[in-house]
């Protein structure tokens, strides 16, 4: 019976959906099941941080309902669907009382946000943003608002931050570290964001972390560690995703930082994929968008008989702060070298260079960003074959 | 003239305005658009675009 099982893809996120339209290029007829526990409906992540700059709330950033994606990918697309196990030994995937057959299995749901611990009664008005269903929810919360805190200082809390400036809310950025993206720009270009954020009216609250969220009539009052309070209408904590590996690893399933894989995508378990957010890929845990679109074209073909290893190359991220247009693409772990910085204001190219020169990464900020590709082009792959 | 989609993010690549931030000049093709340029958005390739049909 394990021939005609279909391929299984859990989640129907970027991962999921690119995989199925890279799937779909090439083999039109192999059953195809998708499972989600949301509704379905075709997003693309890294555009919730732009709502209110491209003046779409959660309805406009959908790409497709359900429906359409069923019949244009020609899959099934099971809705509301809870994952509780995987029963790799069977072949099936358990879905509560029910258990289904797959041939091959694809895992690609993602990450979960992280919450902090915090204190209060106003614990309510704390929104993490996620998943389109969560960014509806916040944008529900918001209406007739004026002021928002954001905890966190990340690519994803600067996205935001410059967001609702657009949208014209009253914005506060709260976290611990002494910049902006600590862990993803040199110094001086984080500090160019900064500075343009600033410039467009955020308020940053950095070296100090919230400990309270109570409830104060509509909104809430935030307590820092630094001994300050902030008045807010709601906040969005932004301050980081885990893979999801918690049911792969209560399946025998190797996990560490992500679910396991090589670059064929394989978990140690047989048939068994893993890719975006939940992955660990060889080693590396990416999380954006472009190891993810390599990875669905790599495994597409991997799932039609021809198995195929992922190559990364260069991976720049675009950081979506139009204030101040950011592009990075972070040397590798441990590499050795210095970064060499040519700076104009808030215009800032950064390039990590090794001791012989070669440009092992970089950041560009304002109008140094258009040079995004040309030092692309500079930086090894991260595979080289 | 064509219209190009990116389906990460939706943004359009108008062979008519061609990108002129990125020094690509109106009118050029998609085929003439260089392999290695990216969506400005949101930073996928080329083969991330689809080309689709708009009025």
């Amino acid at each position: 019976m394990t021939d005609q099982a279909p391929i299984v893809i859990v989640g129907t996120g970027l991962s999921g959906y690119s995989l199925v339209r890279e799937l779909r290029k090439l083999d039109k007829t192999t059953p195809v099941v998708m499972v989600t526990a949301d509704d379905g409906v075709n997003y693309s992540k890294p555009m919730l941080s732009t709502g209110f700059t491209k003046g779409k709330d959660a309805k406009g950033l959908a790409q497709g309902v359900t429906e359409a994606m069923a019949e244009q990918l020609s899959v099934d697309i099971r809705t509301y669907s809870t994952v509780t196990g995987i029963d790799t030994g069977a072949r099936e995937l358990v879905l509560g009382d029910e258990r289904l057959a797959y041939s091959k299995l694809v895992l690609a749901w993602g990450a979960d946000v992280i919450r902090l611990g915090l204190d209060g009664d106003g614990l309510d008005r704390v929104y993490s943003i996620n998943d389109l269903l969560d960014y509806r929810a916040f944008r529900k919360a918001l209406e007739g608002g004026k002021r928002v805190a954001i905890m966190g200082a990340g690519l994803i809390g600067c996205e935001f931050a410059n967001d609702l400036r657009n949208g014209g809310y009253e914005v506060d950025v709260i976290a611990p570290d002494a910049a902006v993206m600590p862990s993803l720009l040199p110094e001086a270009a984080a500090n160019a964001v900064q500075q343009e954020l600033q410039a467009l009216g955020v308020n940053f609250h950095l070296g100090t972390v919230v400990q309270r969220v109570d409830r104060d009539g509509q909104g809430v009052k935030l307590a820092l560690a630094n001994g300050d309070t902030l008045a807010a209408d709601l906040v969005v904590s932004a301050v980081g995703l885990r893979p999801r590996t918690e049911l792969a690893r209560a399946a025998g399933i190797e996990a560490g930082r992500g679910i396991v894989v090589n670059r064929a995508l394989e978990t140690s378990a047989p048939d068994v994929y893993a890719l975006g957010d939940c992955a660990e890929v060889d080693g590396q845990v990416l999380l954006y968008v472009l190891p993810l679109m390599a990875c669905a074209r790599a495994l597409a073909k991997t799932l039609t008989g021809e198995r195929t290893q992922v190559s990364y190359g260069a991976m720049p991220v675009m950081i979506k702060t139009p204030c101040c247009p950011t592009a990075v693409c972070p040397p590798p772990a441990g590499a050795e070298g210095e970064w060499d910085i040519e700076q104009e204001g808030s215009d800032v190219k950064a390039r990590f260079l090794s001791p012989a020169g070669e440009v092992l990464g970089f950041a560009v900020t304002g109008r140094f960003a258009v040079e995004k590709q040309a030092l692309s082009r500079e930086v090894p792959p991260i595979h080289s074959d | 003239m064509k219209k190009w989609q990116c389906v990460v993010c939706g943004l359009i690549y108008d062979e008519a305005e061609g990108w002129p931030e990125d020094g690509i000049e109106p009118g050029t093709k998609w085929e003439d658009v260089p392999d290695d340029w990216v969506c400005p958005d949101c930073g996928v390739g080329k083969e991330d675009f689809e080309m689709i049909e708009i009025g």
